[in-house]
Order: structure tokens, then sequence, then C-alpha cells
């Protein structure tokens, strides 16, 4: 597993913990009411999970396991791949807590225009390895 | 495949299924103007599909795949990840049984369904991560 793998993916781990614990909360509140200000996490644990978790994790998933090129650079570019890992989760942050907090619109457009600059390093990082075995 | 793999896949196989029958009673309800209290099912579809079908396939897959914890331990801590497949699956249960019938019958005060099912399904969550996370290493 290379280095970018390893931090993509236990990235989306610590994100998975985040998302059962706020999910947790949420669920408490439903059964055992303490404070309805808990289920305004619904948007930070909607985006740790789809996008924190399970984008992150295929991602990383990805960088590790797409064939690799039969020359150095043998993963592609690494350049793009940490690009979009910085990007997402920079973005997953600023769209959740924006969401979250009601603060700025601009914090939550930020955010997902993050998302949409990480997701096209990662494109452009994938693309080239999407390609038969070897070579 | 580990066992605990084929545990955790056919489980999240019977979970899309349940969660695809919970959509269809939402969708019936939007057209047959079918009682409000189908509603309460909404909740428990999306945890279905996300925690029943899509997290425990990739648990599956990830205790069967990541990169082996040693030679000795090559799953790592696998009685941890059991208790994860279980936790997750009664507390998972739970919610499906707990969540809407506090809804339509909330005179039944089944609330502490729902706290128990948090509970195990946190505890179960974090064991997963715990158990992936020293097999999440380079080479």
């Amino acid at each position: 597993m290379t280095r970018l793998s390893v931090w993509t993916v236990r990235t989306a781990l610590l994100y998975l913990g985040l998302g059962f614990l706020l999910g947790a909360l949420m669920l408490l509140q439903k059964g055992l009411p303490l404070d309805p200000g808990l289920l305004r996490l619904l948007p930070l644990h909607v985006e740790f999970v789809l996008l924190g978790w399970t984008l992150q994790l295929a991602m990383g998933i990805a960088f590790w396991i797409l064939p690799r090129f039969s020359q150095e650079p043998r993963y592609g570019s690494l350049r793009l791949g940490w690009s979009a890992y910085l990007l997402l989760n920079v973005g997953v942050l600023c769209a959740g807590t924006g969401q979250w907090l009601g603060i700025s619109p601009a914090v939550f457009l930020l955010g997902r225009l993050a998302e949409l600059l990480a997701c096209l390093c990662f494109v452009l990082h994938a693309w080239p390895r999407v390609k038969p075995t070897g070579g | 495949m580990p066992r605990l793999t084929r545990y955790f896949i056919k489980t999240a196989l019977l979970y899309l299924a349940l969660a695809l029958v919970l959509g269809l009673l939402l969708a019936a309800r939007a057209a047959f103007d079918l009682p409000a209290e189908f509603a309460a099912f909404s909740p428990v579809f999306f945890h279905v599909l996300m925690v029943g079908w899509a997290a425990q396939l990739i648990f599956g897959m990830l205790f069967w795949m990541l990169p082996k914890y040693s030679k000795e331990q090559p799953r790592g801590n696998e009685p941890l990840a059991w208790s994860a497949y279980i936790l997750i699956n009664v507390g998972l249960v739970l919610r499906i049984i707990g969540e809407p019938m506090n809804t339509v019958q909330a005179e039944w005060n089944l609330g502490w369904l729902l706290v128990v099912s948090a509970v195990l399904q946190l505890i179960g969550g974090w064991a997963f991560i715990l158990t992936a996370w020293s097999r999440v290493k380079e080479r």
C-alpha cells in the first residue's frame, strides 16, 4: 500500500468513526430527548459518511489497487493524487461545517468547489491507470 | 475468503433486499396515498442501505483484502472484528424495529430501543475501525 493510500484510507476511517458518533448522537436524541440541537448535526453526518468515508475510501483503495505502470512513476502522478486528498478533505470540512453551523454560504460553496476539484484531480490521476495490466 | 467476510457480505446482501423492499413501500405510500405513518420508515431505509448494505459490504471486503497484520495474525484482531459484526447488526435490527414503532406508537415508550441501538452501533463501528486501522500500512 502506498503512503497516499495509507493516508487516504485512514482519513476515511476517521470520518467513519465521526459519522458513527454523530449518527449515534442523533439516534440517542430520538430515543431520549436531551437537546434538540443534536438533530442539526444531520448535514455534517451525511457529508462525513458519504464523502469523507465512502468516496475517500474508494479513492484510497483505487490509488492502491489500480494497475501500475511498468516504469516510474509506477503509480502515475502522485501530485494529482495528493491534491485530490487535500482538496477533498478541505471540501468535506468546509461543506460539512458550513451547513451545520449555518455560517456564510460562501463556506459551503467553497467546500463544494474544493470537492469538485478533488474529483477532477482524482479522475486525471486514475484515468491513465485504468488500462490492461502491465505497460 | 475468511468466514467473517462471508458473514459480512451475505448479511449485506440480505439488507440490500430489505432496503429495496422498504424503498418500494415508501414509493407506494406516495403513489397510493397510504397512511402517513409509512414515512417513519424513511430514516430506516437510508440506514439499512448505508449501514446494512454499503458499510457491511465494505467491511467484509476490507477484512479480506487489506494488507496482512502479521504472519501469526494475518487478519489482525479477529475477535474484535467479530464483535463489530455482531454489535452493528444487533444495533441495526433494534433500530429497524424501534424507530418506526417509536414514531407511530410514542405512548409505548420504546425510546430505549433507540438508545441501545445507538450505543451498540457506535461501539461496533469503532471496533471495526480499530481492527482495520492496524492493517492500513505501507509495505
